[in-house]
């Protein structure tokens, strides 16, 4: 009996195909040289601080209060962002109406619309004398040139993330369950939030994570609504445009190396849950 | 017996019935998602074209006649037509090696390509500022030679990549991926050539997903703001693209001009949705399935 011998070992699996070392050298080559290096240089400056250099720009009070603002009021924004983004997601996958082809198209707007477009739209619109700035005067609100104009704004981006994570999973969920569970006595009620929602949870989190995420970095959007007063509506991205015009490189990349680090957590974040979900749901 | 079979002497719900939420909540639950989209979302794109029509429209076109608006378009369109081909070459390359070949370490080249999503505009910029900035790594180097990338094209077309970079790429692996090597393999053993056999086997299967993608890099590629603020400079008539023209004039309270400008970018946004849409309707089968966006 003649023994086959063991393949020698391939960095990819032998494949008929061709063309395999021009394409991967090719990703690899614009990767490495627009993406990587570039990112590196950033680690290489900040790096350059140390922990004690990039801790003191963190704790100047103006940095820390944009920080803050952009962190915590993203955090507001995603939240709001996601509950309305799973009733839409909701209606769109469950509910059959009039011009609901219309409506789920126009949930991508935020992604189409450039940013500086939908910023201005915004700041016009919630200006004190603008089409809803004034009614909300009127209530007592001023929303332009306050962390309420930032918020406005950040739930504007974030919103397609919500709906667009959730939705798939909603037009999955088997309908027999549903049945099933009315079938032996459960109300509507019971049946959605003990039966539906459950498995949708990750996908949820997953949604508020990217619409965080998403807030935090943002920038066109926000800048001419929020009005930019140091201390009061002043978002870290705009510090580091600021940092950069007065050639502080050093201080732009520490505030860079925050936001990469906390939005790094976010995503390792959202990896987890959705590890978490494979493991008790079976998929994502 | 037949009394006790008889469905109707069971009192009991239509499952389908029980099985979802009555008219009157459906309504109202209706009625909340389409209000908010429509004061969050719709209002704001209705917003750019009261506003640059507000002074009529010889205001409007006014806004058209400034020489500076003409080179901020031109700009534009040349970042654009530098940065989307590169983006297909690359995404087609990216798609080519990942779903055709196994190898070791595919998910974390996945995850790379995927980077740029997760950075921050503004970050996007930064990055090449500190390389290419008259004191960054390569700065003093770039001024002895006399190159130019920061506040000139090369640095705008530079960020514009970067955030688009993984626009198409992340569009054509996972349709590549679900359509297998079968097709490819069973060219190559008829004796095709590999060069024939992309032309005339993946293109086609692709073409529907590639389009879909280039439609959004294009979009993303025009409207970038945060990135291409930080490295063009802001010089009016040179390095100003249409999102930078807009800001200028916003800041300038030349509010009708600021709107009518943008509104030539809200009309491009509105043309991507209808495309992408009716290739969701029509070639949802020839797209990637559970695309994220």
């Amino acid at each position: 009996m003649v023994e086959t011998p063991r393949p020698r070992w391939t960095f990819r699996r032998p494949s008929v195909i061709p063309g395999f070392g021009i394409s991967f050298g090719y990703t690899l080559t614009c990767l490495g040289l627009i993406v990587l290096l570039p990112l590196a240089g950033l680690v290489v400056k900040a790096s350059g601080l140390g922990l004690s250099g990039i801790w003191n720009v963190a704790t100047d009070p103006r940095v820390a209060s944009a920080l803050r603002i952009s962190f915590g009021v993203s955090a507001v924004a995603a939240l709001v962002a996601s509950t309305f983004g799973f009733l839409v997601a909701w209606v769109l996958t469950r509910y059959r109406f009039p011009g609901r082809k219309l409506v789920d198209a126009a949930v991508d707007l935020p992604f189409a619309l450039p940013t500086a477009v939908a910023g201005i739209a915004l700041a016009s619109l919630y200006a004190p004398d603008g089409l809803l700035g004034a009614p909300l005067a009127r209530l007592g609100i001023q929303a332009a040139y306050t962390p309420v104009g930032i918020f406005i704004a950040m739930v504007f981006i974030g919103l397609p993330f919500a709906v667009r994570t959730v939705q798939p999973l909603i037009a999955e969920i088997d309908k027999e369950i549903e049945e099933a569970s009315a079938t032996l006595g459960a109300t509507r009620i019971i049946t959605l939030t003990k039966v539906v929602l459950p498995p949708l949870i990750p996908a949820v989190l997953t949604g508020f994570a990217l619409a965080f995420a998403r807030g935090v970095g943002e920038y066109g959007s926000i800048i001419f609504i929020a009005g930019n007063l140091p201390y009061v509506s002043e978002i870290a991205p705009l510090l580091i445009v600021i940092k950069l015009s007065e050639f502080d490189y050093g201080g732009a990349a520490a505030i860079a190396t925050i936001m990469l680090g906390i939005s790094f957590l976010t995503l390792l974040a959202i990896n987890l849950i959705q590890a978490w979900s494979r493991r008790r749901f079976g998929y994502v | 017996m037949s009394e006790i079979f008889s469905p109707i002497s069971v009192p009991m719900a239509k499952p389908a019935q029980a099985a979802s939420e009555g008219a009157i909540t459906r309504g109202v639950l209706i009625g909340i998602a389409v209000t908010f989209l429509a004061l969050f979302l719709v209002l704001p794109l209705f917003a750019v074209f009261t506003q640059a029509l507000s002074k009529g429209i010889a205001a409007f076109l006014d806004a058209f006649r400034e020489p500076d608006a003409w080179s901020a378009i031109r700009l534009t369109l040349t970042v654009a037509a530098i940065a989307v081909p590169f983006n297909v070459v690359l995404g087609l390359a990216a798609s080519w090696a990942i779903a055709k070949f196994e190898f070791p370490g595919k998910a974390l080249l996945i995850t790379l390509i995927d980077l740029p999503f997760s950075v921050s505009p503004v970050v996007s910029g930064l990055i090449y500022v500190l390389l290419f900035g008259s004191q960054g790594l390569f700065g003093t180097w770039l001024i002895d030679h006399g190159i130019q990338i920061l506040f000139a094209l090369p640095g705008i077309v530079l960020a514009t990549v970067f955030v688009t970079f993984p626009f198409v790429a992340r569009e054509l692996i996972p349709l590549m991926q679900e359509q297998g090597t079968a097709e490819e393999e069973a060219a190559l053993t008829l004796g095709a050539s590999g060069l024939h056999v992309f032309r005339t086997v993946t293109l086609p299967n692709i073409r529907w997903g590639l389009l879909y993608s280039v439609l959004l890099c294009n979009a993303r590629a025009m409207g970038e703001f945060g990135a291409v603020s930080v490295v063009s400079g802001h010089i009016r008539g040179l390095t100003n693209t249409i999102p930078l023209h807009v800001e200028i004039l916003y800041n300038e309270y030349n509010f009708v001009a600021a709107f009518a400008v943008a509104s030539l970018l809200a009309v491009l946004a509105l043309i991507t949705l209808v495309l992408k849409s009716v290739l969701e309707w029509r070639f949802a089968g020839e797209l990637a399935h559970g695309r994220a966006h």
